[in-house]
C-alpha cells in the first residue's frame, strides 16, 4: 500500500524541482532553480536547499517546509506563523534568514518558505571542540545573551495564535504528556515533584519565547551567531524559559562543564543580555529552568516511542527515543548529587 | 538450546558491517542512516549482554525499598507513585543509591558515551578517592 500512496524521494524530489522552478519563473522574477538537495532528512521539518537564477546570477535559497508538504504537528506553529515570527525578528535586528517568500496554496508545493541560505556551522559538536571555534567561544555566550534579548523584544501581540503558557502550565502539560505514555520513571517523578514544589510565579511579563534557542539551531562563524533558526514552536511565557533551555545538558555536546551550550558560562549569558536592555535575569531561576529543560527534553524523548511504533518506524526515531535516559542522569547529577 | 554463535554475537558483526562497509561506501542520508542503524545495534548488543544481571540487581534492590514483592515493571509503577505522591523521596534510605544504580545501568546501554553520563562516573570515582 505504502509503495503505490507514497512517491520515491528522487520522484518527489524531481517533482519539486519542477513546482519550485515555474514558482521562480512566476512568482519571483528569476530565470529558474538548480541544484535542489534534501539538507536534512528531519521528522518534523524537510529543509531543501537550491540555487536561484537571477538575473544570470545564482542565489542560495533554502526551502523550509511541513513533512510532505503537508503534515504539520499539534505544537508546530506552521510555516506560515514561522516565516512571520523571522520577519519579526529580523526587524528587530536578531540575525536571521532573510524570508524570500512564503508558500501559497495555488503554488502547489505544499505549506513551507524560502529564505537566504546562511553559510556557517549548525553542528554542536564542532562549536564547543574545533580549534577553529576557539577563540569564537571566549564571547559566544555573551553573544546569545544579547541575541535574546532581543527576540524577547518582539510584541507577542502580534502573534494572538500563538500558545500562551505560565511556568505551571508548562509543567502540567509535559507531566500529563508524561503519564499518558505509561511507563514508569522514577527519576522523572522526583523531577516533577521538585519541579511543582519550586514552580516560579506566573511572569511579571509574558514574553514571546523562542523555545528551541540552543546549540544545535543556531548558525555559526567564527565571528559569532550568524543566525537563529527554528522558530516553530515558539510561544509567550516567561522568557527565562530560553536561558534554561541553551544551558540543558543534552545541548552541551560533551562539554558539561561549560554550561552554556557546552562553550560559555552562564554569568556572560546573563550580563550579554542585560548590557543589551534585558530585564533583569532571575538568578533563583535558573537552575529552575535547566531541571525545566531535562524533564521537557526527556519527557519528549520519551513520547518519542509512540511516534516510532505509529507515523515513523525509522531506526533514527527509534535510537532517539533511548536518549530519555541522558535526561534522567543528567536530572540526578542537577536534583541528587 | 539455541545454537551458537550467540544474538549478541551475531548483532555485532551486523553492526560491524554496517558501520565499517556500508557507511564508508555510501554517502548522504544512506550513510547517515547505516550509522545511526549500526549505532542501534551496538546498544542492543550492550543490553542483551548486561540487562540479565542488571534488572535482578533492580528487582531486588526494589523490594528492600518498598517492602513488596512484584514484577520489575509493576514495583517501578509503584515506585513512581509513592514519589508523585510524596511518600518516599531523597531522605529516604535506599532511594537515591538505587535511583543512580538504575540509571547508570541504563546508560551504560542507551549512550555510554554521553557527556554527562562520563561526568557521574568520573565524579563517582572522586567520591571514593
Amino acid at each position: 500500500m505504502a509503495d503505490q500512496d507514497t512517491p520515491s524521494p528522487q520522484a518527489a524530489a524531481a517533482k519539486l524541482a519542477e513546482g519550485l522552478d515555474a514558482l521562480a519563473r512566476a512568482k519571483l522574477g528569476a530565470e529558474g532553480v538548480k541544484n535542489l538537495r534534501r539538507m536534512t532528512a528531519g521528522a518534523t521539518q524537510e529543509l531543501w536547499r537550491f540555487d536561484l537564477i537571477e538575473d544570470g546570477a545564482e542565489t542560495a535559497i533554502a526551502l523550509r517546509r511541513a513533512p510532505g508538504g503537508t503534515r504539520v504537528s499539534d505544537t508546530a506553529v506552521g510555516p506560515e506563523t514561522e516565516a512571520r515570527l523571522i520577519q519579526a525578528a529580523a526587524d528587530k535586528a536578531v540575525p536571521v534568514p532573510p524570508v524570500r517568500y512564503v508558500l501559497a496554496p495555488d503554488d502547489g508545493l505544499g505549506r513551507g518558505f524560502l529564505m537566504g541560505f546562511v553559510e556557517g556551522e549548525t553542528l554542536g559538536g564542532r562549536i564547543v571542540r574545533q580549534d577553529r571555534f576557539a577563540e569564537t567561544r571566549t564571547f559566544l555566550a555573551r553573544q546569545c545573551g544579547e541575541v535574546l534579548a532581543k527576540i524577547h523584544t518582539i510584541d507577542p501581540n502580534g502573534f494572538p495564535n500563538l500558545r500562551r503558557q505560565t511556568p505551571r502550565q508548562l509543567i502540567e502539560q509535559y507531566h500529563a504528556t508524561y503519564k499518558a505514555s505509561g511507563w514508569p520513571r522514577p527519576v522523572i517523578d522526583l523531577a516533577f515533584r521538585w519541579l511543582f514544589e519550586r514552580c516560579p510565579p506566573d511572569p511579571a511579563e509574558m514574553k514571546l519565547v523562542h523555545g528551541d534557542f540552543r546549540n544545535g539551531n543556531l548558525i555559526f562563524g567564527e565571528e559569532g551567531v550568524r543566525a537563529v533558526l527554528d522558530w516553530e514552536i515558539a510561544h509567550v511565557g516567561d522568557p527565562m524559559e530560553d536561558f534554561g533551555w541553551i544551558c540543558t545538558g543534552s545541548w552541551r555536546f560533551g562539554q558539561m562543564d561549560k554550561p552554556v551550550g557546552g562553550f560559555g558560562e552562564r554569568e556572560d549569558l546573563w550580563a550579554g543580555y542585560e548590557a543589551a536592555g534585558g530585564a533583569p535575569v532571575s538568578r533563583d531561576h535558573a537552575l529552575w529552568w535547566e531541571v525545566y529543560g531535562s524533564m521537557r527534553w526527556g519527557v519528549m524523548c520519551a513520547s518519542m516511542v509512540m511516534s516510532f511504533r505509529s507515523a515513523d518506524p525509522s531506526v533514527e526515531r527509534g535510537v532517539i527515543a533511548r536518549r530519555t535516559s541522558e535526561n534522567e542522569i543528567d536530572l540526578l547529577r542537577l536534583l541528587a548529587a | 538450546m539455541q545454537d551458537r554463535p550467540s544474538p549478541s554475537e551475531l548483532i555485532g558483526a551486523v553492526a560491524a558491517f554496517l558501520k565499517n562497509v556500508v557507511a564508508p561506501e555510501t554517502q548522504g542520508a544512506l550513510s547517515f542512516n547505516a550509522r545511526v542503524a549500526a549505532n542501534a545495534l551496538e546498544m542492543m548488543k550492550r543490553e542483551l549482554d548486561t540487562a540479565p544481571a542488571e534488572d535482578t540487581a533492580e528487582l531486588a534492590r526494589l523490594k528492600g525499598l518498598l517492602g513488596m514483592d512484584g514484577s520489575l515493571f509493576d514495583l517501578n509503577v509503584e515506585l513512581s507513585r509513592r514519589i508523585e505522591a510524596g511518600e518516599i523521596d531523597l531522605s529516604t534510605t535506599g532511594l537515591k543509591d538505587h535511583l543512580w544504580a538504575t540509571t547508570l545501568a541504563k546508560l551504560a546501554v542507551d549512550q555510554p558515551t554521553y557527556g554527562g553520563y562520563r561526568a557521574a562516573l568520573a565524579e563517582r570515582e572522586q567520591h571514593k578517592d
